[in-house]
């Protein structure tokens, strides 16, 4: 199996990664939630995570910015390479990491503040103060999140009476506004409308011109309308990954067939 | 009521079960109100039954004037004096410190059997009789730090007496905020410092703050440990000006004065036989309701300042 892996990994070579697993274990105290994950994220492309609840699409999702470093116990194995950099090794700093990699959570959940200081704390925490280039980066980011328009002329009321769409929006111009190199989203859509859906998702297809996107979804219709490539996991392990046409058309596990067919998960 | 008629049995026991528990919410709103309202009533009732008997008295003299053995003269400067700065010393000791503590013990502390313990330490002293504290403030701030019985002494027993509550409101108010906002700020790179400084102590400012504003108020009204350290019951002068007029402008002399408080000089009117010092005593009884009040109304409006940029 870690064979066929392989050579589907091959055969994808000749892509430029901008991240690159390789053999991830991670571990939650003593039970193994990842085991020798594998995989390739291609710089400017949209890649897709896939596979049954449970299977651990959430927990590889935060391995890329290092979210399991807040819980004590966690554990990682391996390397994840960033540009080439090991960015699990103790002495790279998680905060570093971040600050190159946003995350969009599956549920909203925007800051008890103003509109414009929610887009705006990314570039305050680093240090970046200076008005004008807050006010543009604001502005940028709420209209590549396709929300410019909705509040441009309530900047200052709160986020918190946004609608849930809306609020999803301003999570994802918060994770674009610091210009991060890749941006993890985490099933961001599952909690909105098709409308709301389907103006997040022209967005990603835009923003992969700038940026390396990695999407976590239960939808197998987004994951083929979407992604480029796709990742299925099984069961804390990485059964396939290949072009997004060719996973969905010619899977080479049962598995993968039985849940892009709809057949389990 | 054809409708009824007609309906099922088993339709009709349902509607029999709901117009039950209908009854119950009913009684049970009615119980609660009449609750509240008694107790509001008999509140305010006392109150101002103390804020008429001491009106008269509330005069420009009574405020200015020291205590004396002639009713008409004695007045509640230095009492009035002495609480105010018993209470910023007790505010400047227990506010940080206690919030800094619920800090620590919630976010930074891991979780282990050493913080249970110091938990449930803490929850546990919110609930020790306030003369204890008194005892503890004679055996250590006076004799062995020989800070003498004087308003710095009275400010740290105070803040002792309130740090349980302080600590484990700060606490609560905190573990109140979503984890995801955690998240949310750590996923745009903050440090933990910052995820507090910017965004949890923010959300949690208010609910910090009513625990803060509980703790004063319990402060405000305590005698039994005060006496214990040595407060003064009659006192004819006041405590050195914090500001000077020459350099270095600020003295911090008055910490080591002599003092007493209102509800200690209350006390001494009580138990004076002439009637008349009862009016002084419900008069004093007024002003430290005042005071109670006028420190909420001060911890509102810093609710307000600090949401101003919160926006629930
Ligand atoms: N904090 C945690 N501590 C211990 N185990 C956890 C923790 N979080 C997740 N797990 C376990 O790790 C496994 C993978 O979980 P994960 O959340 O990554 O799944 P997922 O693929 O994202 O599922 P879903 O599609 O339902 O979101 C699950 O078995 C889950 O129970
Ligand atoms: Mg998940």
């Amino acid at each position: 199996m870690v064979e066929k892996v392989s050579t589907s990994l091959s055969s994808l070579s000749m892509l430029q990664p901008k991240a690159e697993v390789r053999n991830l274990n991670f571990y939650y105290g003593a039970t193994q939630a990842l085991k020798q994950i594998n995989l390739v994220v291609p710089e400017k492309r949209v890649t897709a995570l896939i596979g049954p609840s449970g299977c651990g699409k959430t927990t590889l999702l935060r391995c890329f910015n290092r979210m399991h470093d807040l819980y004590p116990g966690n554990r990682y194995e391996g390397e994840i390479l960033l540009d080439r950099i090991n960015i699990l090794e103790r002495r790279v700093d998680p905060i570093a990491v971040r600050m190159r990699v946003s995350m969009v959570f599956q549920r909203p959940n925007p800051f008890p503040k103003s509109i414009y200081e929610n887009v705006a704390y990314g570039l305050r925490v680093q240090g970046l103060l200076k008005r004008d280039f807050i006010d543009h980066q604001v502005e940028q980011s709420l209209r590549s999140a396709a929300l410019w328009d909705e509040v441009k002329d309530r900047l200052k009321d709160s986020a918190l009476n946004l609608s849930g769409g809306q609020q999803q929006r301003l999570c994802i111009a918060r994770a674009l506004a610091t210009e991060p190199e890749l941006i993890l989203f985490d099933e961001p859509t599952s909690a909105l409308d098709p409308i709301a859906t389907s103006s997040i998702e022209d967005l990603m297809s835009q923003l992969k011109q700038q940026v390396t996107i990695l999407i976590v979804t239960h939808s197998m219709q987004q994951a083929a309308r979407l992604s480029d490539y796709t990742a299925f996991m099984y069961l804390g392990e990485m059964l396939e990954f290949n072009q997004t046409t060719t996973l969905f058309n010619q899977p080479l596990h049962q598995q993968t067939e039985d849940y892009v067919r709809g057949r389990f998960g | 009521m054809a409708q009824t008629d007609s309906a099922p049995p088993d339709l009709l026991a349902v509607q029999g079960s709901v117009s039950q528990r209908q009854l119950q919410d009913g009684l049970f709103a009615i119980v609660g109100l009449l609750t509240i309202l008694v107790a509001t009533i008999i509140l305010l009732a006392l109150v101002l039954q103390l804020a008429i008997q001491g009106f008269p008295r509330l005069t420009w003299q009574f405020f200015t004037s020291f205590p004396s053995s002639e009713w008409q003269q004695a007045g509640i400067l230095s009492a009035w004096i002495g609480s105010a700065l018993v209470m910023l010393v007790t505010a400047a000791i227990a506010v940080p410190l206690g919030v800094a503590a619920g800090i620590y013990l919630e976010e930074y502390a891991r979780k282990n059997w050493l913080s249970a313990l110091i938990e449930i330490n803490v929850t546990n002293l919110a609930g020790v009789p306030s003369i204890v504290y008194g005892l503890l403030a004679l055996g250590f701030f006076n004799d062995l730090l020989k800070l003498g019985e004087s308003i710095l002494t009275a400010g740290l027993t105070l803040a002792l007496l309130i740090l349980p509550i302080v600590i484990v409101t700060t606490r609560e108010a905190l573990r109140a905020i979503p984890n995801s906002l955690r998240e949310a700020a750590y996923a745009l790179g903050a440090s933990r410092w910052q995820m507090i400084w910017d965004h949890i102590l923010p959300y949690a400012s208010g609910s910090i703050l009513t625990g803060v504003i509980i703790g004063l108020s319990r402060a405000i009204g305590e005698t039994a440990p005060l006496i214990t350290i040595g407060a003064l019951t009659f006192i004819a002068f006041l405590p050195p000006a914090p500001i000077q007029p020459s350099f270095p402008y600020i003295s911090l002399e008055w910490l080591q004065a002599p003092f007493t408080v209102l509800p200690i000089q209350m006390f001494n009117w009580v138990s004076r036989p002439e009637p008349e010092f009862q009016i002084n005593a419900a008069a004093a009884g007024t002003v430290l309701i005042g005071m109670t009040l006028a420190m909420n109304g001060f911890a509102i409006y810093l609710r307000y300042r600090f949401r101003r940029g919160v926006k629930w």
